[in-house]
Parts: C-alpha cells; sequence; structure tokens
C-alpha cells in the first residue's frame, strides 16, 4: 500500500500542479516562435535540416496536439480530479458541520469573541436573536438547561467555488476531446446557383460526407469607399432528396446550422464569369445564364443573342460590364451595366429586364462541434467557480447565553474562512448592536 | 463663434493631463505634500471624464462617417480605452483603500499608453469601418473584460514595484521616499486583490474571445499566438495564486510575479501583434 500512498501524495501536491501549469506556459510559448502547421521543407528552409528533423521528431510542428503536450495535459487532469476527491470530503463536512455542537470552549477561544454580562432580568436579552434575524442571519437554536445557543451563517457553499473553478476545467477538456473525436473541421467553396454534398477536411483536404446537399443561391460582397470589404454574403439553401428545408442568408459572424453541421461565411472567390438574368416584360418569362467572360450566348427560345464583352474592373472586382445583346435580325443594343444592377433594354418592340452579376464562389467554414456546449458549460460554470471562491465568504456567527446564579454572560462569536478585515468590520458591527440592545454607550 | 471640439482632440488632451496627473502624484510622494493629495485625485478624475467624452465622441463620429462601431477595434483605440481603464480601476481603489501614493505608480501606466497612442507612428489614428470578421456583438465584450483584466493586472504591477521598494528600504533603515509608502502588509492585500480581479476579467476576456471565434470561424480554440499567449498570461496568474494560497508565498516573491506578470501581460497585448504572426493581426496598423 506505500506504493498507492506515495503514488496519492504525488497527484494530490500543488506542488505539482504548479510544475504542470510551469511546464505547459513554457511549452506554450514555444509553439508561438515556431510557426505551426508548416509543411516540413518550411522547417529545413529557416531551420536547417538538422534542427528540423529534431523538431519532427518531437512534433514541434503540431505540438498542441503532440503526445507530450496531450500528456502535460492529461497530467494536470489527473491532479485535478484527485486533489478534489482528495480534499472535498473534508470541505463538505464543514459545510454541513452541526455548528450548534460547537462546545463553549472553543466559542470563547475564537479569534472574533466578545463577552457582556449582564444581570437575568435585563431587558435586552429578549430581543437577542431577533436582533441577529435583523441583521440577516437567520439562527438556528440549542437549548440546555436554562442555556442557549444561537448561530448563524452564510454562503457555506460558497467554500465548493474552488472545486467547481477545478471541475469546470475538466468540463472544458471532455468538450474538447468529445469536439475532437466525434467532431470535423473543413471547409468548401460553392459557386453561385451550384450545390454540393460534401465539404474537404481542415488536416488533409479528404471529402466528408455532409449526408444532405448545400446550394449557394447568391453571393454578394459589399466594399467600403477605401476598397475594403464591408460585408460577405450568402444565400444558402439546404435540400434533402431535393426537397428544399432550410434556407438561410448568411454572413461572416452569422452562420447556418443544419444537422449539427454550421457553415461559416469565410472567404470568396471571384469568377471571371457572369450571372445573366433576363426578363421578357411582356410575357413575363425569365431566364437565368452563367456566362463565361467574352463568349457569346444565346436564348434560343426568345431569339436572343447576347454576352459580356468588356468590364472594367477593380482587382478581381467587376465593377460595371459591358453587355452586347442582339434579338433576331435587330441591332444590337450595347450598355454598360455596374455589377449586379438591372436595366431595361428595348429592340425590335420588345422589352427586356436584365440583370448582370460578377460569378462568385462562396467559401464557407464547415464544422461539426457535439463538444461544444459542453465547454460553454465548463466557461459558465469557471466563472461561477470563480465568483463563489472569491467573492463569497463563509461566515459563521454564535451567540452563547449563559444563565447562572451570577447572572447572565453572553459571548458573540465568529469566523471567516477569507478576508479577515471585511469580517472584523462586520462583527464589529454586531458587537455595537448588542452593545445597544444593553443601552450601553462605549 | 462655436467651439467643437472633436474626439481627437480631447484624447489629444488626455495625453498631457494624464502627464500632470502623474506629476502631481509624484509630488504628493516626493514632497510628502498630502495637501496636494486632493487637488490630484481631482484633476485626474477630470482627465478621466474627459477622456472618457472623447471615447464616446470617437463612437458617435464613427456613426456620423457611416461606418459606426465602438471605439475599440484597432490599436489605437485598444491603447486608449487601456489607458481609460487603469485610471477608472486606480480611483476605484484610491476611493475604497483610501491610499493616494498608489497614484505615483499607476498613473504612469495609462500617461505612456496615452503617449504611445498619440504620439507612435506605428498605429493609425484614423476610425477606420470594420471588415466582416470584426462586425460583432461580442467583439464588445471580448474586448472590454480583456481590457479590464489587462488594467487590473498594471495595476497590480505598479503595487508590486512599490513593495519592491518599501521592502528594500525597510532592509536599509533610512528615512526615504519609501517611508510614506503604505505598509508592507497593506501592499501584499492589493496587490493579492488586484491580481484576482484581474484574473476573473482575463478568465472572461477569453472566454468570450473563445465564444466570438466559434460563432465567426467555427473553432474556439485554434492555438493562434494571440490565443496561446493570453492562455500564458492565465497560467501564470493561476500559478501565483496557487503559490500564495497554498504555499504560503511570501510578499516578495509575489511582488516580482506581479511585476513579471505584466511583461507577459504587455507581451499579450502588444508583443503577439507586432513580433509575431496570426488571426489577431488587426492590432497592427
Amino acid at each position: 500500500m506505500k506504493l498507492f500512498d506515495t503514488l496519492w501524495a504525488f497527484f494530490t501536491s500543488v506542488k505539482l500542479a504548479i510544475f504542470t501549469l510551469c511546464s505547459l506556459a513554457v511549452t506554450s510559448i514555444v509553439g508561438t516562435i515556431i510557426p505551426q502547421g508548416k509543411p516540413y521543407s518550411f522547417y529545413i528552409d529557416n531551420y536547417g535540416a538538422k534542427t528540423a528533423q529534431f523538431f519532427h521528431i518531437l512534433s514541434i510542428p503540431d505540438m498542441y496536439s503532440s503526445w507530450w503536450f496531450l500528456g502535460l495535459l492529461g497530467l494536470l487532469s489527473t491532479n485535478l480530479i484527485i486533489c478534489s476527491i482528495d480534499r472535498l470530503p473534508a470541505v463538505l463536512r464543514i459545510i454541513t458541520a452541526d455548528n450548534l455542537a460547537m462546545s463553549t470552549e472553543r466559542i470563547q477561544k475564537m479569534v472574533f469573541c466578545r463577552k457582556w454580562q449582564v444581570p437575568s432580568d435585563h431587558p435586552g436579552l429578549a430581543g437577542l436573536p431577533e436582533l441577529l434575524r435583523k441583521a440577516g442571519w437567520n439562527t438556528t437554536v440549542r437549548r440546555e438547561d436554562r442555556n442557549e445557543l444561537y448561530f448563524g451563517q452564510k454562503h457555506r457553499w460558497s467554500r465548493i467555488g474552488v472545486y467547481i473553478v477545478h471541475l469546470s476545467i475538466l468540463v472544458i477538456f471532455v468538450g474538447a476531446i468529445i469536439g475532437h473525436f466525434l467532431g470535423f473541421k473543413g471547409s468548401v467553396m460553392i459557386p453561385e446557383l451550384r450545390s454540393t454534398e460534401q465539404a474537404y477536411a481542415a488536416k488533409d483536404s479528404s471529402p466528408i460526407a455532409l449526408g444532405f446537399e448545400i446550394r449557394c443561391d447568391s453571393f454578394t460582397v459589399d466594399f467600403y469607399d477605401n476598397g475594403m470589404p464591408k460585408d460577405y454574403k450568402s444565400s444558402l439553401t439546404i435540400l434533402e432528396k431535393d426537397r428544399v428545408l432550410l434556407q438561410k442568408d448568411i454572413e461572416v459572424n452569422n452562420p447556418l446550422t443544419y444537422r449539427g453541421i454550421t457553415f461559416y461565411q469565410a472567404s470568396y472567390e471571384a469568377y471571371r464569369d457572369f450571372i445573366l438574368s433576363i426578363t421578357d416584360k411582356a410575357t413575363g418569362q425569365s431566364k437565368r445564364f452563367v456566362l463565361p467572360f467574352q463568349q457569346q450566348t444565346t436564348w434560343d427560345d426568345q431569339n436572343l443573342q447576347f454576352g459580356v464583352i468588356n468590364t472594367e474592373a477593380m482587382g478581381q472586382r467587376a465593377v460595371r460590364s459591358k453587355i452586347w445583346f442582339k434579338l433576331g435580325e435587330n441591332p444590337a443594343t450595347v450598355v454598360w451595366l455596374a455589377d449586379n444592377t438591372s436595366t431595361s433594354i428595348s429592340s425590335g418592340g420588345k422589352e427586356y429586364n436584365l440583370t448582370a452579376k460578377q460569378m462568385y464562389a462562396t467559401g464557407l467554414q464547415v464544422a461539426k462541434d457535439p463538444g461544444v456546449w459542453l465547454v460553454y458549460i465548463g466557461c459558465g460554470l469557471m466563472m461561477i467557480g470563480l465568483y463563489m471562491a472569491f467573492f463569497l465568504t463563509h461566515k459563521r456567527i454564535w451567540l452563547y447565553k449563559h444563565v447562572d446564579a451570577t447572572g447572565v454572560t453572553l459571548y458573540l462569536s465568529g469566523s471567516t474562512n477569507k478576508n479577515k478585515p471585511a469580517f472584523a468590520r462586520l462583527f464589529s458591527r454586531l458587537e455595537r448592536l448588542v452593545d445597544q440592545a444593553f443601552e450601553l454607550r462605549l | 463663434m462655436e467651439l467643437r471640439m472633436d474626439s481627437s482632440q480631447l484624447l489629444g488632451i488626455t495625453t498631457f493631463t494624464y502627464m500632470f496627473s502623474t506629476l502631481l502624484y509624484v509630488a504628493v510622494l516626493v514632497f510628502k505634500a498630502s495637501k496636494l493629495g486632493s487637488v490630484a485625485t481631482v484633476f485626474t478624475a477630470m482627465a478621466w471624464l474627459i477622456q472618457t467624452a472623447g471615447i464616446a465622441l470617437r463612437w458617435v463620429e464613427s456613426y456620423q462617417m457611416g461606418i459606426g462601431h465602438a471605439p475599440l477595434t484597432n490599436m489605437y483605440e485598444s491603447v486608449v480605452f487601456f489607458a481609460w481603464t487603469i485610471i477608472a480601476l486606480y480611483l476605484f481603489i484610491e476611493w475604497k483603500f483610501k491610499i493616494r501614493i498608489i497614484g505615483a505608480f499607476a498613473t504612469p501606466f495609462a500617461f505612456l499608453a496615452m503617449a504611445y497612442a498619440s504620439f507612435s507612428g506605428e498605429i493609425g489614428k484614423e476610425i477606420s469601418p470594420l471588415v466582416p470578421a470584426l462586425q460583432s456583438n461580442w467583439l464588445i465584450a471580448h474586448v472590454v473584460t480583456c481590457f479590464i483584466g489587462y488594467a487590473a493586472f498594471a495595476v497590480a504591477a505598479a503595487l508590486g514595484i512599490m513593495y519592491v521598494i518599501k521592502n528594500k528600504s525597510e532592509n536599509e533603515s533610512r528615512e526615504t521616499i519609501a517611508g510614506t509608502l503604505p505598509p508592507l502588509p497593506v501592499l501584499d492585500d492589493l496587490i493579492h486583490k488586484t491580481m484576482v480581479f484581474g484574473f476573473i476579467w482575463l478568465s472572461a476576456g477569453i472566454i468570450t474571445g473563445a465564444i466570438w471565434a466559434n460563432s465567426a470561424w467555427g473553432t474556439y480554440w485554434s492555438w493562434d499566438p494571440k490565443e496561446t499567449w493570453s492562455l500564458i498570461t492565465w497560467f501564470f496568474y493561476a500559478i501565483t495564486l496557487h503559490a500564495r494560497y497554498t504555499r504560503g508565498w511570501a510578499g516578495m516573491r509575489i511582488a516580482f510575479l506581479a511585476i513579471f506578470g505584466f511583461v507577459s501581460v504587455l507581451f499579450t497585448y502588444y508583443g503577439v501583434n507586432f513580433l509575431l504572426s496570426g488571426l489577431h493581426s488587426y492590432g497592427s496598423s
């Protein structure tokens, strides 16, 4: 059993916690200085072949998932679990203790203790329990012969605050583990008007089947006057077996979630193609075309020929496009159209509505994380635990009335588990209340 | 003739008012002029109000420009807010604990921050529009919680410096300026309280950052240098609190940890943006 005791003592020690936290801190620094996740050639180029090999053996390029880093996290978790198992019973005993069983000697020996001696018939004695209650202390009482012991306490459960903080760390770890094993992270590029049933893993670009179809109906990007991106917006539709199940416009910070998989607006790609919508105003007939740049297309039913023959671009972005439009044998119309706007074209007695938009593909981050809610719960628990541990104090007050032939001896005692100065002030106030009850002006 | 001030003027004035605050508090310390103390407090409070107006005005101005957002989105705005939080926290501590001397050590942090914000050529002061990733309510929660934490750690470091000075003077038993510093147990208690306060707000800051990251990119933690350094700072103060609570470390050690912890805070806040690369390079423009 000696080995078990030694091991137990090791894992309950705070020294171990400090060592592990220090190791985690120092090694974490390494991972911020040596870039993570780069290809092997990067490390050869920057650190030399020998160092690159050394890094590779220690998994430095991916150190936060390395066996030794995860081992340190495991060590910390074990430390937390065993510390809590070891110390929690004693704390629970204090929380649930019968404080009315406190002996008179111990009451008199407390650091905060004050004594009064009054005659048995003093009128102030009667109102004492009520006085404590009015001061905010709900008291319980024990009577023995003519002696009375009143006891009141506050925030006894704050003593487990620190254990809640430690538990919260474990909850977060469990959430992260669940997310790692049962979830995935990937991305996908969906051109406008197209759909996909799979995403591609971030780790190795292997395809991930989504289990449903997601279609990009449209993508727009707005810019500020200074050219900085202002807004990316995708209009997405979820389909299963061609049935529309969900439709949502997403932007950065506002994703779409379906069946546990979330799609985040991350990036986009501008194509050199255009989406042209043509509507015959008379009949209401409308059709949408994908037009490669400078390529002529036809709408046979309407006897139309058209194409985008030129663009004014800012970088990859088409600001205006020059559209060539011909109905049958009528003379062609050429019009400059600002991107994603409409215009009317009259030709051969017919009127058409034309909308031209540069074609984009929307870049989406795709993630599934069944553990994230557990991580959030852990975070909430941590804040609650920190509040309990640092802002609430377990305060206890005893009022012992001893009656004998000479009169009444009254003891007021108190104890606190932290923040003695504040408790000293509280205790002084209670002393003054008792003084006033006995009409002692001190 | 209409007198209209804009936010950049109010914030520009703030650099000088905080410099004057520092001089007033230092005078109180060096010349033991306790009568100057209330002047220093009132002046600092007024300077803080002017800065508050400057920050609020900048917020309004961004809306007038059509790119409305809270003034917390680039290095300039964050350094200004950092200075604001330090003074707010310091004034609260001065009011609650009635110790003015701390001002001589805490206000320099705010003054230096404002000086950097105002005079450094590295950071732009213009109100600029937000890229899509920053358009989120989590921005305010995350930045505010982080900076309250940082400010508390700055004040803890100031108190740590006071502790070291006081401790050295007691060892040498000479009548020096250090004589006017509060007693060591008082300083120790304040260092502890400010570190705890900072630790709680830093925890909230890391958590809000993680929640925001998850809603923007689908990952609450990606070991980005900024995230990792905030965790390193968190580890540092967690270690310090454990050493104090359970190993009973003495005041001098804790004072040094408070000072070194702030170095970690500075690297997390500033060093990462300029010395390392990553998602948080927003800060460096």
